[in-house]
């Protein structure tokens, strides 16, 4: 296949094959990339832009080619979530509390990335500490969606909390981007911007290095343009890593490898639960369309019970936030981070760098966590949440022995608009209600595009599969983006004309 | 179950959280709206039923016991906003 004229229009896999084959150097690619992520700064999806590091990452990519020892990444330009720590370069999480962070290590995903050959371009702008579904929660300013409606030049969000990841690779201001998903903020994001993006089995990714939001939950993973894009970087971020103790002890497979072997024989379930009252019919629609491209390729459908499914959401209002009024503990204004000036004893030095270094929805669940776990209050809340995650898990268990991988929406709507949900938070919070059961599960699952709403707007599909099963439901995945063949992409009016 | 004024108060404290007594009232609200919305967890029944501690079937692992990594204090210091030759500076904690 001919590749595209402008080469920030390659997928990762096409520009890993011209840099290998010096079809064009990463000195070239990455300039190209850097130019349109200066010409992007109004869609603010990156925090930090780092050009001088991309360029010199770039020079030596070259030198290695030269010489004959390429690595699987080598010289490949990639956009880094601001929620990973990476050595020297300034990492926020999105709060103002980190604002003058520079971490003195990397985090082991962004380190194997490195180790790969990539290439930094910056740190994308994401919500305060991963929390939100819309990136407005950041405190460097929301992401502005690259897409808009039909005939509208009304702003969107591009979901969160990975919006600055999700705009970035819509926009082609990166190849692919890391990301994070806690209760999908990969996969939500992803599916509204017309992008990829796979939150892997719970670990599969190394979370060392990685901003702690809710550890028994996060889980990182990329956002890309194709379904190839996606599972190249996954092999290239997961790994066995003594530094995290939750890190498991599974090799790490070429996901690359069964990609095309189709969907004959697979059975694919639906799980009636997801048919929510209130969705727009045209989430209904996608998602018959999607069981139908399935079956024309030879899939079985067949329906299943997921019994617990509306319980998913509160039972993780409960779980995250404990986790992290518990993780957010360390900001103090001691060691690192924000510190208020004027206090006159250490517990006002404490209250008062807290409060002024979180935002309103961080300050919100902290309180909330704090409460579900304060004496008196914890079997009634913490502990009985961790049993409807018993019975969730369950729930998938029982489901999994009639398939092989779920097929369900991946968001109840298309983008929304700038400001429109942010006075109430449960609304928000209701916008992960396909994506989160699988955070509460440790599953991996996978956002793919399937089309556009009669305003033009991305809807995608989310298949959930089987722990540390990635490999299916990347296969499965390939299958639906064939079937659907999303080639649409967002007009750049944010260039200068 | 829900939250009163005094009880906003007094998480804030436990959480080490200054909130402007102009926040509290607001605050009890928000608060109070998304316990109301996660009440609906009560329906199930749970008798019997072991709380959920990890997602992954794996035992913890362990390490041998030894220092992998240490002399960093001037990295490790790098980011205090109050530091003094290897020192975090704190307000006065004990009189």
């Amino acid at each position: 296949m001919a590749l595209p004229a402008n080469p920030t229009d390659f997928t990762l896999a096409q520009a890993r094959d011209a840099v290998a084959g010096k079809e064009i150097s990463s000195r070239e690619l990455t300039a190209a990339f850097v130019k349109a992520v200066e010409a992007a700064r109004p869609l603010n999806a990156y925090v930090t832009e780092t050009p001088d590091r991309a360029l010199e990452m770039a020079a030596a990519s070259d030198a290695r080619i030269a010489k004959g020892e390429a690595r699987p990444l080598e010289g490949l330009p990639l956009a880094i979530k601001d929620l990973f720590c990476t050595k020297g370069v300034r990492t926020t999480a999105g709060s103002k509390i980190l604002s003058n962070f520079v971490p003195p290590y990397e985090s082991t995903v962004s380190q194997n990335l490195w180790d790969a050959g990539a290439v930094l371009l910056g740190k994308t702008n994401m919500d305060e500490f991963a929390m939100g579904s819309s990136n407005e929660t950041s405190a460097y300013g929301p992401v502005v969606s690259p897409w808009q409606s039909r005939g509208s030049n009304a702003k969107l969000v591009p979901g969160g909390s990975s919006g600055g990841s999700a705009a970035a690779a819509s926009a082609n201001l990166c190849l692919a981007a890391t990301a994070t998903d806690t209760g999908g903020s990969i996969r939500q994001p992803a599916a509204v911007t017309g992008t990829v993006g796979l939150k892997p089995t719970y670990g599969r990714c190394s979370r060392w290095g990685i901003v702690a939001f809710a550890s028994s939950l996060d889980q990182a993973g990329p956002i890309a343009r194709t379904v190839r894009d996606a599972a190249i970087m996954l092999k290239a971020m997961a790994s066995v890593d003594p530094k995290d103790s939750t890190s498991v002890d599974v090799p790490v497979p070429d996901y690359e490898a069964g990609l095309e072997m189709g969907v004959k024989g697979l059975r694919i379930g639906i799980p009636k639960e997801y048919r929510v009252e209130g969705a727009p019919p045209e989430i209904d629609a996608m998602w018959s369309k999607g069981a139908d491209w399935l079956r024309a390729q030879g899939a079985k459908i067949v329906e299943v019970s997921l019994p617990h499914t509306k319980y998913a959401l509160p039972t993780y209002y409960i779980v995250a936030p404990a986790e992290a009024s518990s993780n957010l503990a360390r900001y103090d204004g001691v060691r690192y981070g924000h510190r208020a000036s004027g206090a006159r004893d250490i517990t006002e030095l404490y209250e008062k760098s807290r409060a002024e270094g979180f935002g309103a929805e961080v300050r919100r669940r902290i309180l909330i966590g704090t409460y579900v776990l304060s004496a008196g209050y914890y079997d009634a809340y913490y502990a009985h949440a961790q049993k409807l995650r018993t019975l969730i898990l369950r729930d998938f268990t029982e489901a999994f022995k009639k398939c092989d991988v779920l097929l369900t929406p991946a968001t109840p709507g298309p983008a929304f608009a700038l400001g429109e949900k942010t006075s109430d938070p449960v609304s928000m919070y209701l916008n992960d209600v396909f994506t989160v059961t699988v955070n509460l599960a440790g599953l991996p699952g996978l956002a793919v595009p399937a089309g556009l709403t009669d305003e033009g707007l991305p809807l995608g599909l989310q298949l959930i599969g089987k722990a540390f099963d990635e490999a299916t439901v990347l296969r499965v995945g390939r299958a639906i983006e064939q079937a659907a063949n999303f080639t649409a992409k967002p007009a750049p009016w944010w260039r200068a004309p | 179950m829900s939250v009163d004024q005094d009880t906003v108060r007094r998480i804030a404290r436990l959480a080490r959280l200054a909130l402007e007594e102009e926040r509290v009232a607001p605050m009890v609200q928000e608060l109070n709206a998304i316990l109301a919305w996660v009440e609906q967890l009560k329906e199930v029944d749970v008798v019997g039923i072991a709380p959920l501690t990890s997602v992954v079937e794996q035992r913890l692992k362990m390490r041998d016991d030894v220092v992998t990594e240490g002399g960093n204090a001037d990295a490790l210091m790098a980011n205090a906003p109050g530091g003094e030759d290897h020192f975090f500076v704190v307000p006065k904690v004990v009189e």
